[in-house]
């Protein structure tokens, strides 16, 4: 890139920049009377405050304290999550299974496909470039740098999200979360173990 | 179409790169055209396929280049403009000639609903299915120039079919004509060997949903 273009891009940043251009863009929506401004703010507070993976951690402890509850999970994920009952919960789902012998890792390679409703809207390298390129062809490679890697004895599956059905890794339960309630277990589920990129750690030994 | 949202197996992306305790939003315009996009889903001009066929529109290099949010913002205006929600005219000066003529607008109290039926994707057509659970299939060696769900990384390539979900809307006809085209929606495994040669290890796989129009018997 030359000079004269980087200095001509940098000049014209601030009339073309994202900000400015959204910000024209719903007075404008707003004028027309598509939207309702206050309609606006209610979404944004939804997706802040009120679905995110808190939704998808509750259904994950559920499904490790109420083995019938498992059952339903993996045989009918869809019905089985509408038991909670979460805002604005439609999606089609299927859950997928870690044990110790297979690690399941989901993607999205086309867009960025994911479950709202129980995980809220994706992290930024969900939908980035370098996970949606790698993730189907070096999931070993990419699970390894995030500091997780997997044994060559366990199985690999990476669900690649092609269509209108969303994908929920059910992690394995760690070791010395026996005594733990419900409550407790979803605390310790992380929105990256949902995704299959990480595994769940039991609590740090609390002193008594 | 060939283009560079197509991803899987690309290499030179760089390394995935976790941000901690990453917010939802990281400026208040993501909030705000993440919102617009939702609020004017309410209208239903156009179809999820529609959406992501106007994102893929997007110049491949401006593509690589843009965030996730500017490329909502690309294919949103792009929508508006040919749905005829907004005239090129008004998104050129800003200035509204006129209200569009639509039935409502998305209310606070209708969040929930538009949430749990923007995407409708299954349908009650009794349709049959091509194939079976456990038979072998091949992903056909298809290059459609418009919208497909098809990753070219399986072009060509066998697989075996998991799980049949029963009938869905088919993205490819769906996104450029609207034809919903109802037909069976599998699981569809592929060795991680037969997708990426001897290198892949011998116990993983890739699995795919795919439609009965990408398929053909092995």
């Amino acid at each position: 890139m030359s000079e004269h273009h980087e200095h001509l891009s940098q000049h014209d940043r601030p009339l073309s920049g994202p900000a400015l251009r959204v910000k024209a863009l719903e007075s404008l929506l707003v004028d027309k009377g598509l939207v309702d401004p206050h309609t606006l703010d209610e979404l944004i507070d939804t997706f802040e405050k009120r679905v995110g993976p808190r939704n998808g951690a509750r259904v994950v402890a559920r499904a490790w304290v109420d083995p019938a509850y498992k059952a339903r999970l993996l045989t009918d994920s869809r019905a089985a999550i509408a038991e909670f009952g979460f805002f604005g919960y439609g999606e089609d789902m299927v859950v997928v299974e870690n044990t110790p012998t297979i690690r399941n890792v989901v993607v999205c390679t086309l867009c960025s496909c994911y479950p709202w409703a129980v995980l809220g809207l994706p992290p930024v390298w969900y939908k980035s470039a370098p996970y949606r390129a790698r993730a189907v062809i070096d999931p070993r490679g990419v699970l390894k740098e995030l500091g997780d890697p997997v044994p060559e004895d366990v199985e690999v599956r990476v669900w690649d999200s092609t269509a209108e059905l969303r994908y929920l890794v059910l992690p394995e339960r760690p070791a010395g979360t026996e005594g733990c309630s419900e409550a407790e277990l979803a605390e310790l589920v992380t929105r990256d173990a949902m995704i299959g990129v990480a595994r769940v750690k039991a609590p740090e030994k609390r002193a008594r | 179409m060939n283009g560079v949202h197509d991803m899987g197996g690309m290499h030179g992306m760089g390394p995935v790169e976790i941000e901690r305790n990453e917010p939802v939003f990281h400026a208040e315009w993501e909030r705000r055209v993440f919102a617009l996009r939702l609020a004017c889903a309410f209208h239903r001009r156009w179809n999820i396929d529609m959406n992501r066929h106007a994102i893929e529109q997007m110049p491949p290099a401006d593509y690589l280049a843009a965030s996730y949010y500017e490329r909502v913002l690309f294919g949103f205006t792009r929508l508006l403009v040919e749905h005829g929600l907004v005239g090129a005219g008004e998104l050129a000066t800003g200035k509204a000639d006129g209200k569009a003529s639509v039935a409502g607008v998305l209310s606070p109290d209708g969040i929930d609903t538009l949430l749990r039926t923007r995407i409708r994707a299954r349908r009650d057509e009794d349709v049959p299915p091509k194939f079976g659970v456990g038979e072998p299939v091949v992903a056909r060696n298809i290059h459609p120039t418009g919208h497909t769900r098809l990753p070219r990384y399986v072009r060509g390539k066998q697989g075996v079919i998991c799980r049949d979900h029963g009938v869905f809307v088919f993205p490819d006809s769906s996104a450029m004509t609207r034809d919903p085209s109802p037909q069976h929606l599998y699981t569809v495994r592929f060795a991680a060997r037969e997708l990426w040669g001897a290198d892949a290890s011998t116990r993983d796989g890739v699995y795919l949903n795919l439609w009965d129009g990408y398929l053909d018997a092995a």
